[in-house]
Formats: C-alpha cells, sequence, structure tokens
C-alpha cells in the first residue's frame, strides 16, 4: 500500500460524512451515508486484497505520538481485519434498512451510525491503549442516542439500562490501564501483548478487564440490558449492536485479557466456563418462551455468544479460531434475523410474534430467506455458523469434557427455539387479515439480505477465506498461551491394543 | 469428468434450479429438470455398482475443496468411492430417481409442486454427500443436510398443524442423537488427531484397551467414542428412545415417506456403524450395546405395528424393527449381512410405501385400514405389488431350493448369523424370530384389511366427501385435500346408499408414472437378494476392506443347523395363519383379544406411552424453566437487585441527599456536630 494511510482514510470518511448528515435534509442525508459506507466498505476490500497473509504481524501502520505517553497508533493484524471487514459490510446494509423505517431527524440519526462506523473502525485499528479506550467506550454514546431518540416506546429505559451496565466496567478497565501503562512504560497495544506482567497483578487487571469485556459481551448473568436494548432499538440499530458492538468484547477478550495476563485467564478458565454453561442452556430456555421476536434473537444471541467465550478460554487453536468464526458468522446471522424481524415489523408495526403467521404464503421469499437464516442460526452444516461452533466446541472438548457436553446441548435447545419461531411466523394458517395482506420482499429488501445471505453460504462451505488472514495471529497468541493452558481432562492411557490376528480385514482398507 | 462428481452434485443444481428458479420456469420444467436429474445419477451410479460386484474396480477418493483448515483439525471435502459407498450410490439414486417419477402422479394437483421436487433433490444431494463422506465432519454435513430436508418435508404440507409439530418434533430428537454424533467426533479427534475416515480406522485397533476421561468418568477409549456415535446412529435410525419422531413423520407425503423414512435417510445410522466398524471392532462393549439396542428396537416397533390402524404407521414401525435387526446384525460383527438388509430393505420397504401411497391415493386420501377392504380387484397392479412386498418383508424363500424373495435371504442371512454368533446374539437370534413372527402378522394383516373382505369404504369421511362433493372444488384450507392431488373422481357419482360398503365410490387404479416405479422396485424386491446375496454375505473381495469382514463368522453362518435356518420361514407360516384366522378367518377374534389384553393392548396401541412420557419429562419442564429463569431469575432478580435496584438507590439516595440540604440551619449544625464527633472519636482511638 506504499504508506498510504487507508486505515486513517477510512476513519476519515464516515466522520466527515456524519459532520455534513448534521447539516442535511432528510433525501440528501441518506445518499450521503449511503454512498460514505460504501466508500468504506470498498475501501475494506482493498484492505482486505492487500494485506499479506503470513506477512507481518501489524500491517498498515501508522504511529504518530501526539504527546508523551499516547500516540495516534493505527494497525491491523488478521483478527481486525476480519471484523473491520464485517463492521464496513454491516453498515451499508444498515443504512438500507433505516431508509423508509427513520422519517424523523433524518440528518442527526445518519451522523450517528457513521459516527458509530468510525468508532467502531477506531476499535479494532487502535494500536495506542488510551486511543482503544476512546473508541471503545465513545462507542456507547451514538448507540444510546440511537436507541434513545430513534427507539421504541420504553426507549429510554432501555437506553440507560444500556448505558450503566456498560459504564459499570469501564472505570475499572481504565484504572487498569493506566496501572498496567505504568508498569509496562508504553501504551503500545503490541507491545503490552507480549509484556510479561507479574502473576498476582494479572489477577487483578484480568478481573478489571472482565468486568467490562462480560458487560459488552455479555455474558450472563450481566446480559439483561440486551433483549431491553434489541427490543427497543430501531431495526438498524439491533443489526449493528448484535453485529458488531456484541464483537467487541469478545475482541476485547482476544486482544487485552488473553495475550496480556495468560496465567489470570488460565486462572479464572473455570469462571468463564462456568457462566457461558450458565448462559447456554438459561438462555435458551428463556428463548423458548418467548413471545416478543426481538427478544427471542436477543436471548439466543446470548446463548451463542457464551460459545465464544468457552472457545477463547479452551486454549488452543481450534477454539480461538472457533470463537472468532462464531463472532463473524453471528454477526452476519443475527443480523439478519433482526433484519427479517425488521422487514415484517415495517409492514404490520408489531413485534408480537402471535400476530404473524402462514407467511410463507403470501411471502415466499422472505420465507426462503427467513429459513436460511434460521438453519444458520441453530448451526446447520454448509452455513457461517456451523464453522465456529463446530470449532469452539471441539477446542472446549479438548479442555474440558463437561462443559463441551453441556455447551453442546445448545444444538439441541437452539434448533427448538429457532424452529418454534419460524414455525409460528412463517408456517400454520393465515389467522390475521392483516398479516396475510403484507406484501413479499422489495428490491431494498432483496439488496440488503441477498449480501448476508451470499457471505453466510460463503463462510460455511469455503471458511478458508476468513480463516487464512487470522491464522498467524491465533498461532501467536496460542503459542503465548502455551505455558499457561490447563491440562486437558481427557488423560488418554494408551492400552495394548488389538492383538494383530484379530484384525480381520482391516488391512488393504484403503 | 468423474462421474461421481455428476452423481452427487446434478441433484444439487437441479435442486437450485427447481427450488429457486421453479416460479419462473414452471412447474413441468421444474419436474423435468430434477427427475432428469436424478435418473442421470442413477444411470451412472449403477456401472460404479456392477464394476465393484465384478471385482474390478477400485477405491478412490475425489477431492473437491477444501473446507477447514484450524490447527491439526483439518476436513475438506472429497468423495469416497469404495465398495460400501457403492451399495449406498446405488440404493439412493435409484430410490430417489423412481420416487421423483412417482412424484409426478402422486403430487399432480399441488399448487408447489417444484418445491417439492426442489426438496427431494435436495435430499438427494445431502444424502450422497453423507454416503461418500471422506471425514467425519463431511458425513456429519451429509446427516444435517437429510436432516434438514427430512424436516422441510415432513412439514411440507405447512399449513397443517400436525405437519409442522412432526417436522420439529424430527428435527429436534434428531438434534439430540447429533450432540452424541457431534461429542464423538470430538472426542474421535482428540484421541486420533484428525477426523479423517480411513486414518482412524486404521489406527483405531492400536487405541484398544486405552482408556480415558469422560465427564468425570474413566472409560475405555473405543467404547465411549463408539457409544457417542452410535447415540447419533440412534437418533437418525429411530432406534429405541430416539424412535419417536418416526411415525410422527409420517405426516409427510408418501413419496417422501417412502424415499427418507423408509428407503435411505433412516439407514443412515446402520451405515455409520458399518463405515465406521473396524472402530467398534475395537470396542466390544459398543457393540454389545448395538445388539441390545437393535434387538429391543427390533421388537418394541414390531409389537406397535400389529396394533396400528393407519396404514402408514404400520409401515413406519415395521421400517423401525427392520432398522433393528440391521443395527443386531452390526451388533454381532455381520456389517455384511446388515448391508444386506439395508440394499433389499430399500426395495420392498420402498415398494411398500408406495404402494401404500397408491391405495390412499385410490382411496381419496383415507389412511385407514378399517375403512378399506375388497381392494384386490379395484386396483389390481397396486395389489400385486404390495402383494410383492409383502413376500418380501415377511422372508418367504426356502432354503434347500436356493430360492426366495429379497428379504428372506438377507433376514435370515441376519438370524443365522446372530446365532452363529453366540454370546449376546442367541438372544437376538430369539428376539429377531419372534419379531419376524409379528412382521409376518403385522404385513399380511394389512394385507388383508386392504385387499381382502367386503368394502368398508362408506364409514370413511374422505370417501364420503369425495362422492358428495366431487373433487372439483379442492378445499384451500385443508391441507389434506392438496393430497388428493392426481385423483380422478369423475365416476364419483354422488349415490351413497348401494348397500354393498362402497358408499357408490369406485377406487382408480394411479397412472402410469407411478404404476412403473411398483414395477420396477417389485423387481428389486423378488429378485435383489437372489442375485447379490453371495457378493454381499460371501465375498471379501467384493467389500475389499471397506467393512471389517469377519470371514470366520460368514462361514459360520453357514454351517447352522436346519431348525434355524427354517426357523424363520415356520413364524413367517404362524403369522400368516395368525393374520388369515383374525381378519378373514373370525373377523371377531381382534376384538375379543384385545378386550381381553386390555392393559396391555392399550399399553401397546399407545405406543409404549413414549410420547407422552417425553412430553411430561423434556416438553413442559423446558417450557416451565424457560419462564422461571426469565420471570424469576432475569426480572425477578437480576433486574431487580441489578440495573433496576442500582436506579433505586440512587434515587432513594439522592432524596435523601436533598431533604439533609434543606437550607435550615438547625439540621447544618446538627450534621456539623455529628461530624465533629466522628472526626474526634477517629484522631483520638
Amino acid at each position: 500500500m506504499g504508506g498510504f494511510p487507508i486505515l486513517s482514510v477510512m476513519l476519515a470518511v464516515p466522520l466527515v460524512g456524519a459532520i455534513a448528515c448534521l447539516f442535511l435534509d432528510a433525501k440528501p442525508a441518506r445518499m450521503v451515508a449511503l454512498v460514505a459506507t460504501l466508500i468504506n466498505l470498498a475501501l475494506g476490500v482493498v484492505l482486505w486484497a492487500n494485506y499479506d497473509i503470513g506477512g507481518a504481524q501489524w500491517q498498515f501502520t501508522e504511529y504518530n505520538e501526539l504527546f508523551d505517553g499516547f500516540a495516534y497508533a493505527l494497525g491491523i493484524d488478521g483478527i481486525a481485519l476480519m471484523l473491520i471487514m464485517l463492521s464496513v459490510f454491516l453498515m451499508p446494509i444498515c443504512i438500507g434498512a433505516s431508509w423508509e423505517a427513520i422519517t424523523k431527524r433524518v440528518g442527526e440519526y445518519m451522523a450517528a451510525f457513521l459516527l458509530m462506523e468510525v468508532l467502531m473502525i477506531g476499535v479494532f485499528a487502535a494500536q495506542d491503549i488510551f486511543l482503544f479506550y476512546i473508541f471503545f467506550e465513545a462507542g456507547l454514546i451514538p448507540m444510546y442516542l440511537i436507541i434513545g431518540v430513534w427507539g421504541g416506546q420504553n426507549r429510554i429505559y432501555a437506553a440507560y439500562k444500556f448505558f450503566l451496565y456498560t459504564l459499570l466496567g469501564s472505570v475499572l478497565m481504565l484504572i487498569a490501564m493506566l496501572w498496567m501503562v505504568n508498569a509496562a512504560g508504553t501504551t503500545y497495544i503490541p507491545y503490552l501483548m507480549e509484556y510479561d506482567f507479574p502473576v498476582e497483578a494479572q489477577t487483578w487487571l484480568w478481573l478489571a478487564f472482565f468486568a467490562s469485556f462480560a458487560v459488552k459481551m455479555p455474558m450472563w448473568p450481566v446480559h439483561t440490558w440486551l433483549p431491553d436494548a434489541h427490543v427497543q432499538a430501531p431495526t438498524a440499530g439491533s443489526v449493528i449492536l448484535a453485529g458488531v458492538l456484541l464483537k467487541l468484547g469478545g475482541y476485547g477478550f482476544i486482544r487485552f485479557s488473553l495475550p496480556m495476563f495468560p496465567d489470570a485467564s488460565a486462572d479464572f478458565g473455570w469462571l468463564v466456563w462456568g457462566l457461558s454453561m450458565v448462559a447456554v442452556v438459561v438462555t435458551s430456555l428463556i428463548a423458548l418462551v418467548q413471545a416478543d421476536m426481538k427478544k427471542l434473537i436477543a436471548y439466543s444471541s446470548v446463548a451463542h455468544m457464551a460459545i465464544v467465550t468457552v472457545g477463547l478460554f479452551a486454549f488452543n487453536v481450534q477454539g480461538l479460531e472457533g470463537a472468532m468464526m462464531v463472532m463473524l458468522g453471528h454477526g452476519l446471522v443475527s443480523g439478519a434475523l433482526f433484519l427479517c424481524v425488521g422487514i415484517i415489523y415495517d409492514r404490520l408495526h408489531t413485534r408480537e410474534i402471535s400476530r404473524y403467521g402462514g407467511l410463507s404464503i403470501n411471502m415466499p421469499a422472505y420465507a426462503v430467506l427467513f429459513m436460511l437464516f434460521t438453519m444458520a442460526a441453530v448451526g446447520l452444516p454448509g452455513t457461517s455458523n456451523f464453522v465456529g461452533e463446530f470449532l469452539a466446541l471441539a477446542g472446549i472438548y479438548q479442555a474440558n469434557s463437561w462443559v463441551a457436553f453441556v455447551c453442546t446441548t445448545g444444538i439441541i435447545l437452539g434448533a427448538a427455539y429457532m424452529l418454534y419461531l419460524y414455525r409460528r411466523i412463517c408456517f400454520g394458517e393465515q389467522k390475521n387479515a392483516d398479516a396475510a395482506a403484507m406484501p413479499d420482499l422489495t428490491v431494498r429488501e432483496y439488496l440488503l439480505l441477498g449480501p448476508i445471505a451470499a457471505a453466510v453460504l460463503w463462510m460455511g462451505v469455503y471458511p478458508e477465506s476468513f480463516l487464512a488472514p487470522m491464522r498467524a495471529d491465533i498461532e501467536v497468541l496460542d503459542a503465548r498461551l502455551a505455558a499457561a493452558a490447563p491440562e486437558g481432562d481427557a488423560n488418554l492411557a494408551m492400552g495394548e491394543g488389538l492383538p494383530a490376528e484379530e484384525e480381520h480385514a482391516e488391512g488393504g482398507a484403503h | 469428468m468423474n462421474s461421481i462428481l455428476i452423481i452427487v452434485f446434478a441433484p444439487l443444481l437441479a435442486a437450485i434450479v427447481a427450488g429457486l428458479g421453479g416460479k419462473w420456469i414452471g412447474h413441468t420444467a421444474a419436474k423435468i429438470v430434477t427427475t432428469a436429474g436424478l435418473f442421470l445419477a442413477c444411470a451412472l451410479s449403477w456401472p460404479i455398482f456392477l464394476s465393484f460386484i465384478a471385482g474390478n474396480a477400485e477405491a478412490s477418493v475425489t477431492p473437491v475443496m477444501t473446507w477447514v483448515q484450524s490447527g491439526a483439525m483439518t476436513f475438506d471435502w472429497a468423495l469416497r468411492v469404495d465398495t460400501l459407498t457403492a451399495v449406498m450410490l446405488v440404493v439412493i439414486t435409484t430410490v430417489s430417481a423412481l420416487v421423483h417419477l412417482y412424484s409426478w402422479g402422486y403430487m399432480d394437483e399441488d399448487p408447489d409442486q417444484s418445491r417439492f421436487f426442489a426438496y427431494l433433490s435436495l435430499f438427494t444431494f445431502a444424502m450422497l454427500m453423507l454416503v461418500t463422506a471422506n471425514n467425519l465432519v463431511q458425513m456429519f454435513f451429509g446427516w444435517e443436510g437429510v436432516g434438514l430436508a427430512s424436516y422441510l418435508l415432513i412439514g411440507f404440507w405447512y399449513k397443517k398443524p400436525s405437519a409442522n409439530a412432526a417436522a420439529i418434533k424430527a428435527f429436534v430428537v434428531n438434534r439430540v442423537g447429533d450432540l452424541g454424533f457431534m461429542l464423538g467426533i470430538f472426542g474421535t479427534f482428540l484421541v486420533f488427531q484428525t477426523t479423517s475416515i480411513p486414518e482412524i480406522l486404521d489406527a483405531a485397533p492400536a487405541m484398544a484397551g486405552s482408556s480415558i476421561t469422560f465427564m468425570g468418568a474413566r472409560w475405555d477409549t473405543m467404547t465411549i467414542l463408539c457409544l457417542l456415535l452410535f447415540v447419533g446412529a440412534m437418533g437418525k435410525s429411530a432406534q429405541l428412545g430416539l424412535h419417536t419422531w418416526l411415525p410422527d413423520a409420517m405426516e409427510g407425503p408418501t413419496p417422501v415417506s417412502a424415499l427418507i423414512h423408509a428407503a435411505t435417510m433412516v439407514t443412515a445410522g446402520v451405515f455409520m456403524v458399518c463405515r465406521l466398524s473396524p472402530m467398534f471392532e475395537a470396542a466390544p462393549v459398543a457393540l454389545a450395546v448395538v445388539t441390545t439396542v437393535g434387538a429391543a428396537t427390533c421388537l418394541f416397533a414390531a409389537t406397535i405395528g400389529t396394533t396400528q390402524w393407519d396404514i402408514k404407521r404400520v409401515i413406519a414401525y415395521s421400517t423401525c424393527s427392520q432398522l433393528g435387526y440391521m443395527f443386531f446384525a452390526a451388533g454381532v460383527g455381520a456389517y455384511g449381512a446388515a448391508m444386506f438388509h439395508l440394499f433389499t430393505h430399500a426395495f420392498f420397504k420402498a415398494l411398500l410405501f408406495l404402494g401404500a401411497g397408491s391405495v390412499i391415493h385410490a382411496m381419496h386420501h383415507e389412511q385407514d385400514m378399517r375403512y378399506y377392504g375388497g381392494l384386490r380387484k379395484e386396483i389390481p397392479f397396486t395389489f400385486w405389488a404390495m402383494m410383492f412386498g409383502t413376500l418380501a418383508i415377511t422372508g418367504v424363500g426356502i432354503y434347500h431350493l436356493g430360492a426366495g424373495f429379497a428379504g428372506f435371504w438377507s433376514k435370515d442371512a441376519i438370524l443365522e448369523v446372530s446365532y452363529a454368533a453366540g454370546g449376546n446374539g442367541t438372544g437376538a437370534f430369539w428376539v429377531g424370530v419372534f419379531a419376524a413372527l409379528l412382521t409376518s402378522f403385522y404385513s399380511w394383516r394389512l394385507m388383508f384389511l386392504t385387499f381382502w373382505g367386503k368394502p368398508r369404504w362408506i364409514e370413511s369421511e374422505h370417501i364420503q366427501h369425495a362422492v358428495h362433493h366431487g373433487h372439483d372444488e379442492p378445499d384451500e384450507h385443508n391441507p389434506a385435500a392438496q393430497e388428493d392431488a392426481g385423483h380422478d373422481v369423475t365416476h364419483a357419482v354422488p349415490n351413497p346408499d348401494h348397500g354393498d360398503g362402497t358408499g357408490g365410490y369406485h377406487p382408480h387404479e394411479s397412472p402410469w408414472t407411478m404404476l412403473v416405479p411398483l414395477g420396477v422396485l417389485s423387481l428389486g424386491a423378488i429378485f435383489a437378494g437372489q442375485f447379490f446375496a453371495e457378493s454381499f454375505l460371501d465375498s471379501a473381495e467384493f467389500w475389499d476392506g471397506s467393512i471389517a469382514y469377519n470371514a470366520e463368522l460368514m462361514h459360520a453362518m453357514h454351517e447352522v443347523p436346519y431348525w434355524v435356518k427354517y426357523s424363520a420361514l415356520v413364524v413367517m407360516l404362524l403369522g400368516l395363519f395368525g393374520a388369515w384366522l383374525a381378519y378373514i378367518r373370525r373377523p371377531d377374534l381382534p376384538r375379543q383379544t384385545t378386550e381381553q389384553l386390555g392393559p396391555i393392548y392399550n399399553f401397546v396401541f399407545n405406543k409404549w406411552y413414549f410420547d407422552e412420557l417425553y412430553n411430561l419429562i423434556f416438553v413442559k419442564p423446558a417450557f416451565w424453566l424457560g419462564r422461571v429463569f426469565w420471570k424469576k431469575g432475569d426480572e425477578g432478580t437480576i433486574d431487580r437487585f441489578g440495573p433496576n435496584g442500582v436506579a433505586w438507590v440512587v434515587d432513594r439516595g439522592s432524596g435523601f441527599a436533598k431533604n439533609v440540604q434543606s437550607g435550615y440551619l438547625t439540621s447544618y449544625a446538627l450534621i456539623m456536630l455529628l461530624g465533629l464527633v466522628a472526626a474526634i472519636t477517629w484522631v483520638l482511638f
């Protein structure tokens, strides 16, 4: 890329767009937002195409020291690259989803979204720990506004709850960061990732970071902000919340907690496993009894994110790569599911599941796409989520078979609540005349769901495109964790094997 | 281009064209594309199979594409063809092609035909991916893919609540099995550091006797791995405990029952055990479990089969029971016999289902056998097809003549080999013989109720509906009416009182598209055993290492006493006699018997109350727990003491602070005094 500051440009484009939107009317604001996000998508493709797999760990780096102890330092590895791609891919779709649904304060709304994009890319690209902190925490503000201004009836409660929860860990994390910078003498994340903090200090630092990331994830029991936030947020807000914001917690674990505090991570593995096991079972069962579409999908997100956390804390390559793939896959699929909800919400203005039914009859194309995303959500092989869940669970199995067993029950419960949801919305008789009169997908809606459907299948059939850029980084992380990684519970002890003469016809089998 | 690529991907392409393009190209084009795709796959599969029979083909693996590479865990898309695969290829493509053709007639008037054909082809693709898998994960892909297709096809008439419920049940119960399968794959990877099937099978014997911890307990490694994988097989093959979805799956259109729930998908579990047979050979305890579960299912399902009235449910329980035979054959180490029964069963069971479909078609969607009777003369072609199917499933054949129908060769082989194996094989033999008696009874019961006796059609609501309303006004809101597709009831004169039990209804033989598949499958039911017995049972060269082949056991099978060889024939005749006695000679006998047996009959008739039990211990508690966790957990505890609690504290706190800042000098003075006291206390002590 020859020194072209592409990451800065990717931050600047939506920022300029956001400022412009503030001063524009509804129509031009939509246009500006769409163009800005599409430019960023194009830049993202350029970024991916120019990413040198197997090259330097940190690429596209920019470094400008602003003052002592704080630098404008950007740079990405494969993990950050994939999450940036997820962000820039979902962003134009969010703008498209808001095209008709948002009618008041359009300029401000678009500005909030574009600012959101700036901050998300910033989080993934930041190489200075305080720069990261700023992006990480500032992301709260536009989301808070999106829920609080353009949300549903109970939006103020949801917005406050969201803010209260996510703020909880932030203070602790900031204190921990100050301590770390003081101890290591640098704010540069790549150095910090290799710095060996004293084992006893790691415990407190890990807990401070955990407080923040667990809420963002969200892990049980600090998840209750998510259903409310989703229910009240406008469709595009839910998409970006589920698609990208929930990934910040996982990214935090993989960028900070695991490499910086490997010993503490190993020591607290049981805590993460325990909370994740509870989350898989409890939130799946809660999803089963929901009457509100958005709440159901929100609860299913908590269950899926628990697979991410067990994968991360499996301390092996499969677990880490699986966790990353679940994050990417879930980002696409839950985003798509929220779009599916939004599409029928726009027509009938209710999230009540029982108000729908028999949509396969009047909305066949919608039913097909919704089925695809439902199947992806239950982790059917050939879709994005399978690859991630399979690897993550295979990873945790090597660490602990109990945890693997409990978390794998998620595939049964997941199938139950998703198919039950699908049945109530798309199958059965058309009980409600107004639901039966809803028209099928418009061209705009095809354009929103089509690309996600393609990406879901691509990721499921040929995930190598997504695994390859991350491989080297995961290996580095795995090596860093190797010393601290706990023994698996398998304890395989060899026996004497079958005597040779009993091997009937096994020879020549291949 | 390698023909296996065409065999596997032609159905996928056809499914995509018909499924996504059906709206534009129309029903006929969609049907032509899918059916042609399947006949092409079928035409290419038989040469592969025959070259394995002839012994001039070698196992091969055709790589397709990279799938996942994650550290040591790598698995690719690849198509493996060896003897075992070749057997499955012909079974799948032949039955699927015939079912496609049959559906032209059966689904003729359905408004969603292209969707139906797309699902059928999609199913076939997934099934082919399953049997050509060279690693466990691709097998799992096919495994879940057929599960998806099964879900979609059971729920094909999606307006019907019972069909939707059955579809979800099938998917979720199968997922219980898949939990075991997935953990089995994880464990296998942990032990062998690979998911490649040939590599695992090579390394499996050396692992015998090793031990491993799983969920806190110490296990023999191969035993626990095989048991976990077998849980998957139990789900897909509807074995005792995880069988509850199969009878309900009959909600799907009958061609689906023939293809998926009789001939192919439900046999995937048997295929898996045979594919991994060297693993199971290293795990004797797991094999004993396979034998026991197989024998138990074989008996259990057969008992229920004798009591059901719905023609499709009888055949469904029969399928469940026959799968039990296959499993206990595998359990005693006779994988060749298990595969042979899978092979012959595919033909005669598909024949029976499609025959039943033809009867249902003729009887205006009536499925209750109590309203059949005397159909022998009305639909003679269907009658003869069903007859051949029945002769095959009941295992009619004479050992000393060396002649018999397909089931004679395969089922007798299973019984003989179980006897020869000894151990718990002996128990399985006796269970198998008794189940054969029941098989004969329920099969002939079905035949007699349907084709013999006097017509009892007038009592059927479906028939009355047909006679009174004709078929010109299909009920839009009754999906059942859509299955009446293809009925020609122009002869149905509204004149119910004929006094002959017909209600003025004239059943019609099905169109040629439905009869041709019946004819072809009849050939299979008659000859498949005779032609292929030697290769499947006695030829290690034929199997060429694709399954664990125990030559000694297969030799011992031929040396069993004559009474063992004739036991199946004897019980078949007893069953036939019993059915004749009960349903032709003395029609009041069944009622008397059921009254005498009272509770036992009710227990069997209600399918051993499995559904009620599962509903009580799994379904209801799941919903109850969900509500408790939600209302009492999330809202009642976490929110109450978490964010709402904090908000409450802040609210009260600020209220307190507001009150403190009252502006009254006295309260300020009081606080100052308290502060002073506190400060002094702090300093002094």
